[in-house]
């Protein structure tokens, strides 16, 4: 069994008028089936409204699904006895890094999750340094988190959540508030954690250049998965992207032109260097 | 530039109050602010400064800082002496047109001038050299048995460490609202108070609604980090007494014994008695 498991997932948002009476059912998660293997880094793309977000809520129990199954580490999210369980074995990283920072000090802010887990003091300490190491920001864990660049505090709530110790990291949109350079910080400390660490990633995203260094990716539109393969399967169907509203990454968009007038290149180019050795300059 | 605001008043340094348990400062305060009202001479209210003279200077804060937060009562302090050598009943001392000043008014004015201020500057060491997050820390652990109550201590520490974290966030969210609502010709400076209380209706909504969705994304990480209430909860900087704290616990002690046996003697003089008016 994977690690996360879901089955005819569905999600069906209610929306009502002012007097309570029911206007129209969205269905923002549409029977949906996949399962994630331990270690994997998992890309999940889409445009907004694409169903992305409510979904990454489902693994971590914060929604229920309407109807279907999902499964973390073999529990039933649904299952309220493995709540915490669940929660603390698929950790979940939000968009806004300010909303998410509990603590007036780094340290005290990663040391949160486990003081709820009921960790004895001494290896808080512990789980703290070691986390704030993985992501490298031992040398500020004294800081105010309000001092801190958006980069940077999204590597402190990615510490907190890995001093949980989950098999899996779930993060919605973590560099959506970010700059070029925070958003670089943030995915390299994530691609770190996957291979070092060995920790399962889910990565919703809807910036393509983060997901070259997935294993797998689902693209999400209107609540189903639209497409589903490794980054050079999916980076090789350009049209099909562009149908989905996604902006593919310009060197796979110039590959995909050159192509298309005649070059002889291979399918789904993904950084610089690649197209450079195909071209054979 | 709002990002800096130091909350409370917090003074960083190092000192050996500093480094005491936030329980010890926050009884000691207490203690302390009590004894006042128990002293009946003067020589009571001496054995008072000289013990906040030694804090003081234990605890490396400059004594102007604390002067800075007298400042705010200084109106405080006039009015209630100006009442009370007027307006207190006795043997007259000086006449000025209808006005009359006694001796029992003189006593009573400084007996109550030396309270206040001793009651302010007592109560800002402890404030100067607490961060706000150990105060909040120590108030729980010394409210915990109010739990028989059903008082619910540990949210209540929890949601004053949580506002102790947003107050600069929402500061700075106001700072931007307040400059795109000027960029767009509002106008907060000039009118009439009613009329510049009505231009903060289009600051405020924005920044409620703000607000609660903070709070709303706060919660579901909060949630999402296993936080289930104080039940079963470990904590990473447990306050445990030391054997400083132990120290200064004895230091209080001693204070209140020597100040009250001293404080509640009768003096053979009625003005250094201010307690013991007829």
């Amino acid at each position: 069994m994977g690690i996360v498991e879901a089955k005819d997932l569905t999600y069906e948002y209610i929306r009502r008028d002012e007097e309570g009476n029911v206007e129209g059912i969205t269905r923002a998660v549409d029977e949906v089936s996949f399962h994630i293997q331990p270690g994997e880094f998992i890309a999940i793309l889409g445009h907004n409204g694409s169903g992305k977000s409510t979904l990454a809520k489902h693994i971590n129990a914060i929604l229920y699904p309407t109807e279907g199954t999902i499964w973390v580490d073999g529990m039933d999210t649904q299952d309220e006895k493995q709540l915490w369980n669940v929660r603390q074995t698929a950790g979940m990283v939000f968009q806004n890094p300010d909303n998410q920072i509990i603590g007036q000090v780094v340290e005290e802010d990663v040391g949160f999750g486990p003081e709820n887990m009921g960790i004895p003091t001494e290896e808080i300490w512990q789980r703290v340094e070691e986390s704030l190491r993985a992501v490298g920001m031992y040398q500020f864990r004294k800081y105010s988190p309000n001092k801190l660049s958006g980069g940077q505090k999204q590597r402190v709530s990615i510490a907190g959540v890995l001093a949980m110790h989950p098999k899996c990291i779930v993060l919605d949109e973590p560099t959506a508030m970010l700059d070029p350079n925070g958003r670089k910080e943030v995915i390299r400390a994530v691609r770190g954690l996957n291979q070092v660490e060995g920790v399962t990633v889910i990565l919703i995203t809807h910036y393509m250049e983060e997901i070259v260094h997935a294993d797998h990716v689902f693209v999400m539109d209107q609540g189903k998965i639209a497409m589903e393969g490794t980054p050079r399967e999916i980076f090789s169907q350009v049209d099909r992207l562009q149908d989905l509203r996604l902006d593919v990454p310009q060197v796979t968009l110039l590959a995909y032109e050159l192509q298309n007038r005649g070059l002889p290149l291979p399918d789904g180019i993904l950084t610089t260097e690649e197209l450079v050795q195909a071209l054979g300059l | 530039m709002l990002r800096d605001i130091t909350l409370g008043q917090y003074y960083q340094t190092e000192s050996c109050i500093h480094r005491l348990d936030p329980r010890v400062k926050l009884g000691g305060t207490i203690l302390f602010i009590l004894s006042l009202f128990f002293f009946q001479n003067a020589l009571g209210y001496a054995v008072a400064v000289l013990f906040l003279g030694i804090v003081i200077r234990l605890s490396h804060v400059p004594f102007k800082y604390m002067v800075r937060g007298m400042k705010s009562i200084l109106f405080l302090l006039l009015l209630t002496v100006v009442f009370n050598l007027f307006l207190t009943q006795g043997t007259p001392l000086v006449t000025i047109w209808k006005l009359t000043v006694t001796w029992e008014g003189v006593e009573l004015a400084l007996t109550m001038a030396v309270r206040l201020t001793m009651l302010i500057i007592g109560s800002s060491i402890m404030t100067l050299t607490t961060t706000p997050n150990n105060l909040t820390d120590g108030m729980e652990k010394m409210m915990r048995p109010l739990k028989i109550f059903k008082i619910p201590v540990h949210e209540v520490a929890m949601m004053m460490s949580i506002a102790l974290r947003f107050i600069p966030i929402l500061l700075e969210e106001t700072d931007k609202i307040m400059k795109a609502q000027i960029a767009r010709g509002a106008d907060f400076e000039s009118g009439s108070l009613i009329k510049r209380a009505k231009a903060l209706v289009p600051l405020l909504v924005p920044l409620f609604i703000s607000a609660f969705r903070r709070a709303n994304d706060l919660a579901m990480a909060m949630e999402s980090r296993c936080y289930r209430g104080g039940e079963g909860r470990t904590k990473m900087k447990p306050l445990i007494y030391k054997k400083r704290d132990f120290a200064a616990y004895t230091c209080i002690l001693v204070y209140l014994v020597v100040g009250i046996g001293l404080g509640r003697l009768v003096l053979p003089f009625s003005l250094w008695n201010p307690g013991m008016m007829p």
